[in-house]
């Protein structure tokens, strides 16, 4: 809760956030390597291997190896944070993710000069991956964020929510939590962290890059073209919920609109 | 009466198929399908449908309503190519459809996006919307003119010709589904393949045609 309540200063200053129930939170998903329904992952993300798990971190860093998901996880501070979550669909939730900062990892492994991008890459198997039998989308999913973007304070890889290992339909065993872009942005299930020069490709921008901007950023002011991004709907209200004002950058624009100076938010969504 | 299938007569097991759905009242199509509507309504409004149950009944009664639509195109083929006869059920199964529509509008309306000008500008703006609600209008008239009283008023010609509307409806519907669904999934396309092969089939000749 500390993480949270340092980091969240907005969102306490707008009254407490309040989490969804964990059962909204591991019910309802996009995770397309499990089927494209929100209740696939939970159906089938459970024929997924966590253990053991590598990633690979490679490129323009120090320590390039494949690394086992118990040395990504030592010396690091796990701590508690309650994000708002928002959905390109136009669907949010409050979660409480336990994780560490992506930017002690890249630390660790040693960022070197010249490096501008961090790409990341979620686990292919088609034998436990039902989904990805389908050509949906170019598998392996795959995600990018500018250095400064991935060296920001919010930005985290998570580890599990409510103090219990990631659910395997929420991207276990470590996925990436970015709160104020589009949901899609924060990667599950990494297998490869790689850090470039050059922007990576980015799944959902390559597939339709009119709809689905390398940034993604949460903006209430630009509409997907297929709906409005004005507002949402949060997940538990039931049948008569009432839909809710978007937030810029989803609520946190304090601390993460200074990355962003100067840049057309409409040109690079 | 000139195809084929009346001529030769269908196959004994569809005569005895064809039986047994005579005794069976169209009125039971229109309690089940109408209670069929109410209780996932039911259960949407107490947990019973995900913990997002705007979306999965707006979802679930438009694709009732797609389902119906197939259907509904499949009564002519089956019963020219398989020998079955379902016209008795056709009316209901094309009213039940534009129910479903019509609910499936209603909760995007209402329970979805709940402000008129953003219906609006939903419908306006947005080509997948745009294309729902055309083909929801296409619905209209045949909605209207689902009874005996229409049917006489209008002259039979006349009539089927207007309910020939009910193609590029289904179509429309199809491509909706397609057009709103993100990245290329497959459940839309097979809707709109199914209506696609359902509508092609009549343009296939029919087999035998001998002169009465």
């Amino acid at each position: 809760l500390l993480g949270a309540g340092l980091i969240g200063g907005r969102a306490q200053a707008q009254g407490t956030l309040t989490p969804n129930t964990f059962e909204e939170i591991t019910s309802y998903n996009n995770f397309y390597e499990f089927g494209t329904r929100k209740e696939d992952p939970a159906r089938n993300a459970h024929m997924l291997t966590t253990s053991p798990w590598e990633i690979v971190i490679d490129g323009m860093v120090d320590n390039p190896g494949t690394y086992s998901f118990e040395q990504v996880v030592e010396d690091m501070t796990i701590e508690e944070r309650i994000y708002r979550f928002r959905c390109v669909e136009a669907w949010s939730m409050v979660i409480p993710w336990n994780g560490f900062e992506l930017a002690d990892l890249l630390e660790r492994v040693g960022v070197q000069d010249g490096a501008r991008y961090v790409a990341f890459e979620t686990a292919l198997r088609p034998d436990e991956m039902p989904g990805v039998r389908v050509p949906v989308l170019d598998w392996p999913y795959r995600e990018g964020l500018r250095l400064d973007e991935a060296m920001h304070p919010l930005t985290i890889m998570a580890t599990g929510l409510y103090g219990e290992p990631m659910p395997n339909q929420n991207g276990a065993p470590i996925r990436l939590v970015v709160p104020w872009k589009y949901g899609f942005k924060s990667i599950k299930s990494i297998v490869r962290i790689t850090v470039t020069a050059d922007e990576p490709v980015a799944t959902w921008n390559a597939t339709q890059p009119r709809e689905y901007g390398f940034y993604s950023n949460v903006n209430p002011n630009v509409d997907h073209p297929r709906w409005s991004q004005a507002n949402e709907r949060v997940i538990g209200g039931g049948l008569l919920a009432r839909r809710q004002p978007t937030l810029m950058f989803n609520g946190y624009e304090d601390e993460v609109a200074s990355l962003y100076e100067g840049m057309d938010l409409a040109e690079f969504f | 009466m000139t195809d084929a299938a009346d001529r030769t007569g269908p196959a004994p097991v569809m005569q005895h198929v064809n039986g047994a759905l005579r005794r069976v009242p169209p009125s039971l199509l229109y309690v089940g399908g109408a209670a069929w509507g109410g209780w996932l309504f039911w259960l949407a409004a107490t947990g019973g449908l995900g913990v997002e149950p705007i979306e999965a009944l707006e979802h679930r009664y438009g694709k009732l309503a797609l389902q119906l639509i197939v259907a509904g195109l499949a009564v002519t083929p089956l019963r020219q190519w398989a020998g079955l006869n379902l016209i008795p059920f056709r009316r209901a199964i094309g009213v039940l459809a534009f129910g479903y529509v019509l609910a499936h509008f209603l909760v995007w309306a209402v329970l979805d996006v709940q402000t008129l000008s953003a219906i609006w500008a939903d419908i306006v703006k947005r080509p997948y919307v745009t294309i729902g609600m055309v083909g929801f209008a296409t619905l209209i008239p045949l909605a209207l003119t689902s009874n005996n009283r229409a049917i006489r008023r209008l002259g039979p010609v006349r009539w089927r010709h207007l309910h020939k509307l009910a193609y590029p409806a289904a179509v429309l519907g199809a491509v909706h589904y397609v057009w709103l669904a993100k990245g290329l999934q497959f459940e839309p396309l097979f809707y709109l393949g199914a209506i696609l092969g359902l509508l092609a089939l009549r343009l296939v000749p029919r087999k035998v045609r001998v002169a009465g």
